[in-house]
């Protein structure tokens, strides 16, 4: 049994300690949010915060999280910077499918956690681990800056 | 209630009440999985409600309560269409738009087929285009019943009473009735044959950029895709098809996988095998435990140089004429003829959704839950697999993490209905990446054979010979006439410069083993692609700038013109480029006229020492006719350019020994946001009628940035992907054919 704290909420559940958080999260936990597009890291649908940090849980095994709390796209409302993202996002109307929008909101709220007012060359960075197939990115890029902007006013 | 497990009568329906980020009560009402629905918020739009609805048509249905339900023909994949479908619906129909509940339609080709093609299919961006009419009239038809029926209740005459938000007024006494309280009287009117349209000019949310009504669920992992469904006691599967085209299973040792926790089945079939277990991690690690021999078939040795080998071979024959316009072969036969082959690569879908589908086979029922573009042949196949008639099998349309045309396919459907009958309870089958990649259906292999004459500077004669699938033959056969794929010679027949002497020819080459399907951009993908670049290699020859060697041929396509014109004076086409990091750089230009839209494109590149290619800027100007959604239409302009990008620069999908060598996003790129170039896209005005859009930035991207490259360096690619090799000056590009030393 392993229990991990997502959302602000203790979650138990019986889950073999190489499973990665992926899978604990979507079919052990039902957070359906957190998405499957790779399984090796490349795409990063499965975006997820790790005490704060943006990190692929289709890597992850469940083990390895430890008593550090879990943020996943369905509590990423609840924090300042989800928020102005979320926002952004849909004034902006970044999402085509929205597949991969789970994972890129989850990189981008942690990138303007951590550095407020972006360049270009940060959201490259931050960005870049994140495919969308439908080639959002353009809208992506706009947003995050829009989204730095609604946080500074 | 229905306890779980049960077949959902399908007239039982539950609304989704959308995240109150949308900005209003937007709601989305789906069917929802069997117990899925108790979790969630209902609102009685069923059974439950024995209320009489108006219901004029399959396309609405108002109730008591003035709630306005859209029944979505079309499937959202991010195409915006059901907002668009709803914003048209909406219009004609006077019913308030935010307040209007979407509802994806059940398989029933009769009611929801595509007008284009007769079956319920959303492809080759033609929703707009084929419902534009029907759906205009099923909201209008449903005005003027209620108007009638509010004139009745009222006895004055119709032309007095106006509708306007969900209501129809009659201004002379002041007089107001919501469309839900006339229910009842407007349900005894028939539906008018011919109701009177709106003027273009009235419109008041078609051409407005309304925001999307699938998009405030996308924000916060509410949405429901198929992979997410979780029917109460679900069962998770994961397969592996013999890796071979053509291949079959010999024999699986299964002792290992079974021993693992988690596993519940192994299951054999005739050319794959599924593990079935608690979770998909179990099902994947049971995969990777067995112990599988497969059997050879007859495509075991197929490798891309035979594919093209074939591909060529074929091209050096006459093929049957599409399209003649006065006469090419006296033309050409004296003129001083410039010849071109362009080659395009299989190239693989890799929608982000990974394909999935979830399946409940009982004795006298099945239930699928899936996203899909030919929602009727999902339940075609499971009624095949299952011997089971239409009532009995029920499929629930789920929102589409992305399509492209691979979701136009339902093999994922059959497999997962074998693996449902032998499983106890509902099991949701999901494939893995490597699984998505390396058992596509393929965008084919096309060799466009090129060869044209000029005089006084303008093209005298051409001729353009396609070789490759037809695709059509497969999907649908009634189409496939004459020896002729239509999708194939499409954007080719019909391309857009006033040439006197042109014929186009289509030979069918189907590639040994390897399926074939459609994938965003369909035939004009290559078309496009060898007309464009065909066309700047003419210029060139004639000494002529691209964009006047163009516009000088343009004179019967005004519409496109204009959006040339636009296109390079938005670009800036003259001026020097600006400095960037020291590369090559060059500006390339490409029109098109495809998918009823006119686009003109202009592309900013930078090629550096080592051949990599940067795309800094692409200028698109979009004559679409009537703009139903402009953002939309721009978003999907954006897309759909990066999306042509990727496989331009990227896009390549390879046999070896009887299979594909990629495997995964590591091996079969995707551009990148730090890849992304800016664009610019202009939306023309126009009162045409709509044109299609979700494919059409996909051609425009390619042939641009090709030129581009051309501008910069001087070498005419022939080939796609784009060859750093060549652009290096390590290969020689001029045959446009792969060096074997």
């Amino acid at each position: 049994m392993v229990t991990l704290r997502i959302n602000g909420e203790d979650r138990s559940v019986e889950a073999p300690e190489e499973m990665p958080l992926l899978w604990v999260l979507r079919d052990l936990i039902g957070l359906t949010g957190t998405k499957f597009g790779c399984g090796i890291g490349q795409c990063g649908a499965c975006t997820v915060h790790v005490d704060g940090k943006p990190t692929r849980s289709c890597l992850l095994p469940v083990s390895a999280v430890g008593n550090r709390p879990i943020t996943t796209i369905e509590g990423i409302g609840a924090t300042p910077a989800g928020a102005q993202v979320q926002k952004a996002w849909l004034d902006l109307e970044v999402i085509q499918c929205g597949y991969c929008q789970s994972g890129q909101i989850m990189s981008a709220s942690a990138l303007l956690t951590t550095t407020p007012k972006p360049s270009d060359a940060d959201i490259n960075a931050a960005m870049s681990g994140n495919i969308c197939r439908c080639g959002t990115y353009v809208r992506i890029r706009e947003a995050i800056k829009r989204a730095a902007t609604g946080s500074k006013s | 209630m229905s306890s779980p497990g049960e077949i959902l009568d399908p007239t039982r329906r539950a609304v989704l009440k959308a995240g109150a980020a949308a900005g209003g009560a937007v709601l989305l009402g789906f069917y929802l999985p069997v117990g899925q629905g108790a979790a969630r918020e209902t609102k009685a739009g069923g059974a439950g409600a024995s209320a009489k609805r108006f219901e004029p048509n399959a396309f609405i249905r108002i109730d008591k309560q003035d709630v306005v339900t859209l029944i979505m023909p079309q499937v959202e994949m991010g195409q915006g269409i059901y907002t668009s479908v709803a914003m048209i619906l909406a219009e004609e129909l006077d019913a308030p738009f935010e307040r209007v509940v979407l509802e994806a339609a059940p398989p029933n080709d009769k009611l929801y087929g595509n007008p284009v093609f007769g079956i319920q299919v959303t492809g080759n961006s033609n929703s707009v285009r084929a419902f534009w009419m029907p759906l205009r009239k099923a909201g209008a038809g449903a005005r003027a019943m209620l108007v009638q029926a509010a004139a009745k209740a009222w006895n004055t005459d119709a032309a007095g009473c106006r509708t306007e938000r969900g209501e129809v007024i009659h201004d002379a006494s002041g007089k107001r009735l919501g469309y839900g309280a006339l229910v009842d009287q407007a349900s005894a009117i028939a539906p008018p044959k011919d109701p009177p349209l709106k003027a273009v000019g009235a419109f008041k949310l078609i051409g407005q950029s309304l925001k999307r009504l699938d998009t405030p669920d996308k924000v916060n992992g509410k949405v429901q895709y198929g992979i997410d469904v979780m029917p109460a006691g679900v069962k998770f599967a994961t397969l592996a098809a013999c890796p071979e085209f053509g291949g079959r299973v010999d024999r699986v040792d299964d002792a290992k996988a079974k021993s693992l926790a988690g596993v519940r089945q192994v299951l054999v079939f005739d050319d794959f095998v599924a593990v079935v277990g608690d979770h998909m991690w179990a099902a994947k690690q049971g995969l990777q435990a067995l112990s599988i021999v497969w059997k050879s078939g007859p495509h075991a040795t197929v490798d891309s140089n035979e594919v093209w080998k074939q591909l060529r071979a074929a091209g050096e024959e006459e093929g049957v004429v599409a399209k003649t316009v006065g006469d090419a072969a006296k033309e050409l036969a004296q003129g001083d003829r410039l010849e071109i082959d362009y080659e395009m690569p299989f190239l693989a879908h890799a929608t982000l959704e990974p394909l999935n589908c979830a399946v409940h086979v009982k004795p006298d029922g099945c239930e699928v839950w899936i996203g899909n573009q030919v929602i009727s042949r999902v339940q075609a196949v499971a009624m095949k697999v299952t011997g089971l008639p239409a009532e009995k099998v029920l499929v629930h349309s789920l929102l589409i993490g992305g399509g492209f045309g691979r979701r136009l396919e339902v093999d994922y459907v059959e497999k997962s209905v074998l693996i449902a009958q032998k499983v106890d309870g509902p099991v949701k089958v999901v494939w893995t990446r490597e699984e998505d990649i390396q058992h596509d259906v393929y965008r084919p292999v096309y060799l466009d054979r090129m060869a044209a004459t000029l005089s006084g500077g303008k093209i005298a004669g051409w001729r353009h010979r396609i070789v490759g699938s037809a695709v059509i033959a497969r999907w649908i056969p009634p189409a496939f006439q004459k020896g002729i794929d239509i999708d194939a010679v499409d954007s080719a027949v019909d391309m857009p410069y006033d040439i006197p002497n042109l014929q186009v020819q289509y030979v069918r080459n189907e590639p040994p083993g390897v399926p074939t399907g459609f994938w965003r951009g369909v035939g004009p993908n290559n078309n496009v692609f060898a007309i464009e670049s065909f066309v700047d290699e003419l210029a060139k020859k004639a000494g002529q700038d691209p964009v006047a060697f163009r516009r000088s041929m343009l004179d019967k396509t005004p519409r496109l013109k204009a959006a040339l014109d636009l296109a390079a004076s938005k670009a800036g086409w003259g001026q020097p480029l600006p400095a960037r990091n020291g590369g090559r750089t060059g500006r390339g230009v490409g029109v098109q006229v495809a998918f009823g839209s006119h686009i003109a494109t202009v592309t900013e590149v930078e090629v550096d020492a080592a051949g990599e290619v940067r795309v800094h800027r692409i200028v698109c100007a979009v004559d679409t006719g009537i703009a139903v959604n402009p953002d939309t239409v721009i978003a999907q302009i954006q897309g759909g350019l990066i999306f042509g990008v990727t496989a331009a620069l990227f896009g390549e999908i390879t046999i070896d020994k009887g299979r594909v060598r990629q495997s995964n996003f590591h091996d079969y790129r995707m551009l990148r946001i730090n890849e992304a170039p800016a664009i610019e896209v202009h939306v023309i005005q126009s009162s045409e009628a709509p044109g299609g859009i979700g494919e059409a930035g996909c051609t425009a991207g390619p042939p641009a940035l090709r030129n581009a490259i051309f501008a910069a360096t001087g070498i005419p690619l022939r080939r796609l992907p784009v060859d750093r090799d060549v652009l290096a000056g390590k290969k020689d590009a001029m045959t446009g054919k792969q060096k074997t030393a």
